[in-house]
């Protein structure tokens, strides 16, 4: 397993749209995706309405944890997502 | 058959209507079903669910696909966000659980997961995410419905009938699928006045009362029902005394609508010749259509926070500048005065996280908000110069409170313009495109004067006036009665704004409630109000009182009501002329 944690910098958070965008990349990969927030709550990491109801907004720390075969880049592909604040610019 | 019964609500879009009602209630009807089910098949639920979840699927898709169409981008993405839900591993494996594990039946299993789901949502400390739990039972009701094999594949766009539509709430995109040919009315459960629905229905010409409350539950498929959408009130299983008093009311203000439609077509002006503007406020592109049906020579106010207000971000340069296009080119040539963003007061938006204040309406909104995040304002100029060379757009900045906000304003405006050439992109030259401002600021209407020599026009907003000249919240009921535009203090602010414009060489119009009273139009027409914009659904009634006037005797009329004492000195000397003049109009 790999983890890594981060800083959610775009306005909006994990809104509909960033949410989506995410679940998209993750179920690219087999790997079992997985997010949590700083009060360690735990989200599905290709599940839009889990990831939406952590409360992830602007300035929140979160850890991504990824667990399979494909783990590595499906970690380092969600991390740019989340650093190129979700394209929002 | 019960016997007859009234509810009231709020009359959101007048007219009488009588006819059988429609409940559109997605969902309902399942309740006793699940209740009664002992034994639960898990399989055939199993099965019930799939099903239900392709139809919803399908439907939601082709809604969002329709949507599109007719409403833009941001709407339907929020159709096709729901139907990502349904695919979601948070959503519907918990259902199948719920019905494999516990032996819930599926709509036991649906109803579940979605207020657990829901329940997520509201928890959070965020109004944009609460706001999404109604998305969730949005998307749980059309499960319901589709397993209850009721009303499953109903649209309200397939509604055939005349019928009375009986709902809830109708979201802006139920209202717009309304066809208002077989649609007479709506009566809704929840809502309010300013809602969106409420003016999408007045513009569509649908009678429409709101707010009704939990009575509505009362009304059966089928029921007769008397829809007054002026009064607010609906009378279920009406008497048969009840009916032949409505359809006698009805047949008079049938008539009197036929009597209105002649002026339709007809130029506003007064009996001795003096022409004026008349125009609709309008927020949103469909209302624009039905502004241009009525006949209205041109639009006075485009309030564009609904198109913010609909969207969960920013809307982006493109976006705004194509809403724009397309109501330019609606109105063929006319003029559109186009309202830069008006948000903050009552009106919020989730994705900006405005601070919450003590005082909104003398707070941070509006111009204010504009002038501080110079690059919303900025964006949102760029996108009206954008799509100037399709019609004949201007722009006008709200709650200018004297100079200086507009001349900072008015640079903001400069350097758009001074970007996009630069751009290389077409826009309207400088002199046909005018720049004014609205007058809803007492301060603003007694520097009129000066203002007049910079601003193109003015266009005096009457319901933020009468509030700040009067300092009356007229939402707050104790305080409500001094809300009155016939005040002999806003009186003179109006006279004194037409007369800054006229001396300036400017023209000055209003847009706000006053504009579309018939019982103002005498004064209005005496003060020499040049452009009058309101309700698209008014400008008849408006040219009728207009062509029975004389101006010159209105002239003299206007300067006597200004030296009246009190609000109701004024309106007792407008409705008696109001009364001479209606019995004219009979005898004729």
């Amino acid at each position: 397993m790999v983890s890594t944690t981060l800083t959610i910098q775009n306005e909006q958070g994990f809104h509909v749209r960033p949410a989506q965008l995410f679940v998209e990349k993750a179920g690219q990969y087999d790997a079992v995706i997985k997010v949590k927030n700083a009060a360690g709550d735990e989200a599905d990491g290709k599940s839009m309405l889990e990831l939406m109801t952590l409360g992830l907004a602007k300035g929140a720390e979160v850890t991504l944890e990824a667990d399979g075969p494909d783990s590595e880049q499906a970690l380092r592909e969600l991390t740019e997502l989340i650093e190129s604040k979700f394209g929002e610019g | 058959m019960g016997t007859e019964h009234v509810i009231r609500g709020i009359g959101v879009s007048p007219g009488i209507r009588i006819g059988r009602a429609m409940v559109y209630a997605p969902g309902a009807g399942t309740e006793a079903e699940s209740e009664a089910s002992g034994e639960v098949n898990s399989e055939a639920e199993l099965a019930l669910l799939q099903q239900a979840r392709q139809q919803s699927e399908a439907q939601l898709l082709e809604l969002a696909e329709r949507t599109r169409e007719t409403l833009g981008e941001e709407q339907a993405g929020i159709l096709s966000g729901q139907a990502k839900f349904l695919a979601d591993p948070a959503f519907y494996p918990p259902m199948e659980k719920k019905i494999r594990e516990e032996g819930a039946s599926a709509q036991a299993a649906v109803r579940a997961v979605v207020e657990h789901t829901a329940g997520r949502f509201e928890a959070l400390n965020n109004a944009y995410m609460q706001e999404r739990a109604a998305d969730i039972r949005d998307l749980g009701q059309r499960l319901l419905t589709h397993l209850s094999g009721e009303g499953g594949g109903m649209r309200l766009s397939d509604i055939k009938d005349e019928v009375i539509l009986v709902a809830h709430d109708l979201a802006p995109s139920d209202t717009v699928q309304l066809n208002k040919q077989y649609v007479l009315a709506f009566v809704t459960r929840a809502g309010g006045k300013t809602s969106h629905t409420a003016l999408l229905a007045r513009s569509l010409g649908i009678a429409a009362v709101v707010g009704a409350g939990e009575q509505t539950a009362a009304i059966a498929d089928g029921d007769w029902l008397i829809v007054d959408g002026a009064e607010g009130v609906c009378i279920i299983r009406p008497e048969e005394t009840t009916l032949a008093q409505y359809r006698q009311r009805q047949e008079v203000s049938e008539h009197e609508e036929r009597e209105l439609e002649a002026y339709r077509s007809r130029p506003a002006a007064s009996q001795d010749g003096v022409a004026v503007e008349m125009a609709a406020n309008i927020g949103t592109v469909q209302e624009a259509e039905a502004a241009a049906e009525r006949q209205a020579e041109g639009i006075g106010l485009y309030r564009t926070e609904f198109l913010f207000m609909d969207a969960k971000r920013l809307p982006t340069e493109e976006e705004q500048a194509e809403a724009y296009c397309t109501v330019a080119r609606q109105m063929a040539g006319k003029p559109v005065i186009i309202r830069t963003l008006d948000i903050g007061g009552d009106k919020a938006l989730p994705y900006l996280q405005l601070p919450k204040e003590e005082n909104p309406f003398l707070g941070y909104r509006a111009i204010r908000i504009g002038l501080d995040r110079k690059e919303l304002l900025l964006t949102q100029l760029r996108a009206i110069l954008r799509a100037s060379s399709e019609g004949r757009l201007k722009i006008m900045f709200p709650m200018i409170s004297g100079l200086a906000e507009w001349r900072q304003a008015k640079a903001l405006y400069e350097q758009a313009r001074t970007e996009l050439e630069a751009e290389g992109v077409a826009i309207a030259a400088p002199a046909e495109l005018e720049v004014g401002i609205m007058v809803e600021i007492p301060s603003a209407a007694l520097q009129a004067d000066r203002l007049a020599r910079e601003v193109d026009f003015f266009s005096i907003g009457t319901n933020d006036l009468v509030q700040y000249t009067l300092a009356v919240d007229r939402m707050n009921e104790h305080v409500a009665y001094l809300y009155d535009y016939f005040h002999p203090a806003v009186l003179q602010l109006i006279h004194r704004v037409i007369e800054a414009a006229h001396h300036a060489g400017k023209w000055a119009g209003m847009c706000g409630g006053m504009a579309g009273d018939p019982l103002a139009a005498p004064l209005l027409l005496g003060l020499g109000l040049d452009e009058w914009s309101m309700d698209s659904g008014a400008i008849a009634r408006i040219k009728q009182v207009l062509s029975q006037l004389d101006s010159t005797e209105c002239r003299k009329l206007a300067e006597e009501l200004l030296e009246l004492d009190t609000p109701d000195e004024v309106r007792a000397a407008l409705s008696q002329l109001m009364t001479t003049s209606n019995e004219q109009i009979q005898q004729q």
